[in-house]
C-alpha cells in the first residue's frame, strides 16, 4: 500500500557487506532507503587490496608479466597484454606481426568468455537461471579452445615481452573457426531470446538508467558507456596491436539501462566473431617473438587496452634496471563504479543486485590503494610513516587488550624448533 | 513474436540429451597439449646456472649443489603458480611441465618436493626418471 499523502517514510540506512551472502567479493555498500526506494547509495572499496603494484616493483619485468596476469581471473590476457605492450614500447621492440595477431585472437576469445559469463550472471541476478545454465554451458566451448591454444583455461600465460610464447598451427585455426561458428549460432539464439522474451525485456528495461550526459560526466567506460550511446572504444580510438588493420565497428545502444547493456554485450559478441575470423584469415607468417633485453631503458609509458569491461590502463616508469620503478594499474571497474550511485537513484532495492552486476564489476582488480587516515592530524590525508603505522596499530590493539608481544615471542619459539 | 517462455523448447529438448557435465573424478577430461601442471626436474641435465631461480615469479624453486656437478631441486608446490617460466628459462631442459594437476594434499609439508639424483633423498622418486 503506498504511504498516505503527508505521511513521510522514515529513512533507513542499511549496510551491505563487506561480508554478505549475496556478494561474491568483499566490498561495502551503504544504501539509504525510504521504504523500498533507494535515496542514496555509496560504495566503499578497499577490502581486496593485494599490494600487487608494490610486488611488481620488487620483481623483474619477466616475473611481473605473470603477476599482472593474475590481477584478474577473467580478463587476465587484458592485463598481461597491457603490461607487455607498455614494456615493449619502453624498450623500443619491434614485435612481430604474427605475435600481435595471436594476441588479438586470444584477447577476443577472452572477450567472448567474459561476455557469456556476464550474460549468465545477469540472468541469475534477475531469477532467469535457465539463461545462466545455457550460456555457461556454451561458454565451455570458448574455454576449451583457449585451453587448447594456450594450455590453460584461465591465466593463459601466452604473452612474453617481445611477442607470444606459442604459435598457432593449422589444426588450431580449424578448431577456432569451428568454435566461432558454434558460438555465433548460439549468440544469435541469445539475441533472439533477449529481444523476444518479454519477461526479460520487462525486467531489465528502465532499470539502472544512466543518461548519456551522466555517462560522459562520470567517465563511464566499456559496455556501460556504450549502452548510453557513448561511442568510445580503445580498439577504435587508440588502436593497439593490429585492430587498425582489422577494421572495427563500435556497438552502441541508446536504451541507457540494463537492457541496453545486455544488447551491447550481445552485439559485441557478434563483432568479436567477425574480428576473430578476420584475424585468423589474415594471420601473417613469420616469427612469434623477438628477444627482449632484461634491463629496460629509462622512461615512462602509458598503455591502454579495451578489456571486456572497459578501458584498462597500465602506467610504467622505468629507471633503467631490470625492475620497474613504478607500476600503476587502473582496471575498468574503478571508472564504472561511480556510475552505480547515479543508476540507483530512486530505484527499488530489489534492482540493486542487477544494477551492480550490469557494470560487470571486478572489485579485486580495482583495489589499488588504501588511504590511512591519521586520527591525530588535522589534515586527514597527511602521510604517515611506516613505523608510525606500526606503533599506532600496536597501541590500538593493546588498548583493546590484545598484546602481540606475547604472540611474537611464541611465534619466535615455534620458528626456532 | 514477443512472448514469455522463449527458452522452453530448448529446455524440453535438453531432457533427451546427454548431460553437459562430466562425472569427475570417475571420468577425467584429457589435459590440453600445452597444459602447465606440476614441474619435474631432471637432475642429470642441470648445470646449476640458477636461471630458473632468478626468473621464478613466486620464488618457489631452489637449486642446491649436493656434490660436484650434482644438483637437487626443491619445488614448493604451495608457492608455485604453474607458469612454467622456469621451464622456459632453463637452458638445458632440466625442468619439464607435466599434465599432473591433482596436487592437493592434507599434510602441508608434502607440498615441498625434492628431486635429487640420489633416490634416497628424493621425495618424488617414482616420478624422477
Ligand atoms: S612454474 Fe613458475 S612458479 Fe612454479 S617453479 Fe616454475 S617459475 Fe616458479
Ligand atoms: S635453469 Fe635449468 S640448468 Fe639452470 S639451475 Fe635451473 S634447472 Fe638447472
Amino acid at each position: 500500500m503506498p504511504p498516505e499523502k503527508g505521511l513521510k517514510m522514515r529513512k533507513v540506512v542499511i549496510p551491505i557487506g563487506p561480508q554478505h551472502p549475496a556478494l561474491k567479493e568483499p566490498e561495502s555498500f551503504n544504501v539509504t532507503l525510504s521504504g523500498e526506494r533507494i535515496m542514496a547509495f555509496s560504495a566503499r572499496l578497499g577490502y581486496n587490496h593485494r599490494g600487487i603494484e608494490k610486488a611488481c616493483e620488487e620483481r623483474t619485468y619477466v616475473q611481473d608479466v605473470y603477476l599482472v596476469e593474475r590481477i584478474c581471473g577473467i580478463c587476465s590476457h587484458t592485463h598481461s597484454t597491457s603490461f607487455t605492450q607498455a614494456v615493449e614500447e619502453l624498450a623500443a621492440l619491434d614485435v612481430p606481426k604474427r605475435a600481435l595477431y595471436i594476441r588479438v585472437i586470444i584477447g577476443e576469445l577472452e572477450r567472448i568468455h567474459s561476455h557469456l559469463l556476464w550474460l549468465g550472471i545477469a540472468g541469475h541476478e534477475v531469477g532467469f537461471d535457465t539463461l545462466l545454465m545455457y550460456s555457461w554451458r556454451d561458454r565451455e566451448v570458448v574455454m576449451d579452445i583457449l585451453a587448447e591454444l594456450t594450455g590453460n583455461r584461465v591465466n593463459y600465460g601466452i604473452n612474453v615481452i617481445g611477442g607470444v610464447k606459442r604459435d598457432l598451427e593449422g589444426h588450431h585455426i580449424k578448431d577456432i573457426s569451428k568454435a566461432v561458428d558454434t558460438l555465433e549460432e548460439r549468440t544469435k539464439y541469445y539475441i533472439d531470446i533477449a529481444t523476444k522474451e518479454t519477461t526479460l525485456i520487462q525486467r531489465l528495461s528502465g532499470v539502472g538508467k544512466l543518461p548519456h550526459e551522466d555517462a560522459l560526466s562520470l567517465g563511464a567506460t566499456g559496455p556501460t558507456a556504450r549502452a548510453s550511446n557513448v561511442a568510445r572504444d580503445i580498439r577504435q580510438d587508440d588502436p593497439y596491436a593490429v585492430y587498425s588493420e582489422l577494421g572495427f565497428r563500435i556497438v552502441t545502444d541508446n536504451h541507457n539501462d540494463v537492457y541496453g547493456r545486455t544488447l551491447v554485450r550481445l552485439g559485441e559478441l557478434m563483432e568479436t566473431y567477425r574480428l576473430i575470423r578476420a584475424a585468423v584469415n589474415n594471420l601473417p607468417e613469420g616469427p612469434i617473438a623477438v628477444k627482449a633485453p632484461r634491463k629496460i631503458p629509462e622512461g615512462e609509458v602509458f598503455s591502454r587496452y579495451e578489456a571486456p569491461r572497459g578501458e584498462n590502463v597500465h602506467y610504467i616508469k622505468s629507471n633503467g634496471t631490470d625492475k620497474p620503478e613504478r607500476v600503476k594499474v587502473r582496471a575498468p571497474t574503478l571508472a564504472n563504479v561511480q556510475t552505480v550511485a547515479r543508476m540507483l537513484e530512486d530505484e527499488q532495492l530489489a534492482d540493486l543486485p542487477i544494477v551492480i552486476a550490469a557494470i560487470d564489476p571486478c572489485f579485486s582488480c580495482t583495489d589499488r590503494m588504501i588511504t590511512v587516515k591519521d586520527p591525530d592530524d588535522s589534515n586527514p590525508r597527511g602521510i604517515i610513516k611506516w613505523d608510525d603505522i606500526r606503533s599506532y596499530s600496536i597501541g590500538l590493539y593493546r588498548s583493546r587488550g590484545v598484546d602481540f608481544s606475547l604472540l611474537n615471542k611464541k611465534l619466535a619459539e615455534k620458528l626456532k624448533c | 513474436m514477443i512472448r514469455p517462455g522463449k527458452m522452453i523448447k530448448q529446455v524440453l529438448q535438453s531432457l533427451f540429451m546427454k548431460p553437459a557435465t562430466l562425472l569427475y573424478p570417475f571420468k577425467k577430461s584429457p589435459m590440453p597439449e600445452h597444459f602447465r601442471g606440476e614441474i619435474i626436474f631432471h637432475p642429470e641435465l642441470c648445470i646449476g646456472c640458477q636461471m630458473c631461480v632468478r626468473d621464478c615469479p613466486s620464488r618457489a624453486i631452489k637449486i642446491k649443489k649436493t656434490e660436484d656437478n650434482k644438483f637437487e631441486a626443491e619445488i614448493d608446490l604451495g608457492k608455485c603458480i604453474y607458469c612454467a617460466q622456469c621451464v622456459m628459462s632453463c637452458p638445458k631442459k632440466a625442468l619439464e611441465s607435466t599434465k599432473e594437476f591433482e596436487l592437493a594434499v592434507l599434510d602441508k609439508s608434502k607440498l615441498k618436493i625434492i628431486f635429487s639424483a640420489d633416490p634416497k633423498k628424493s621425495s618424488d622418486s617414482q616420478k624422477t626418471p
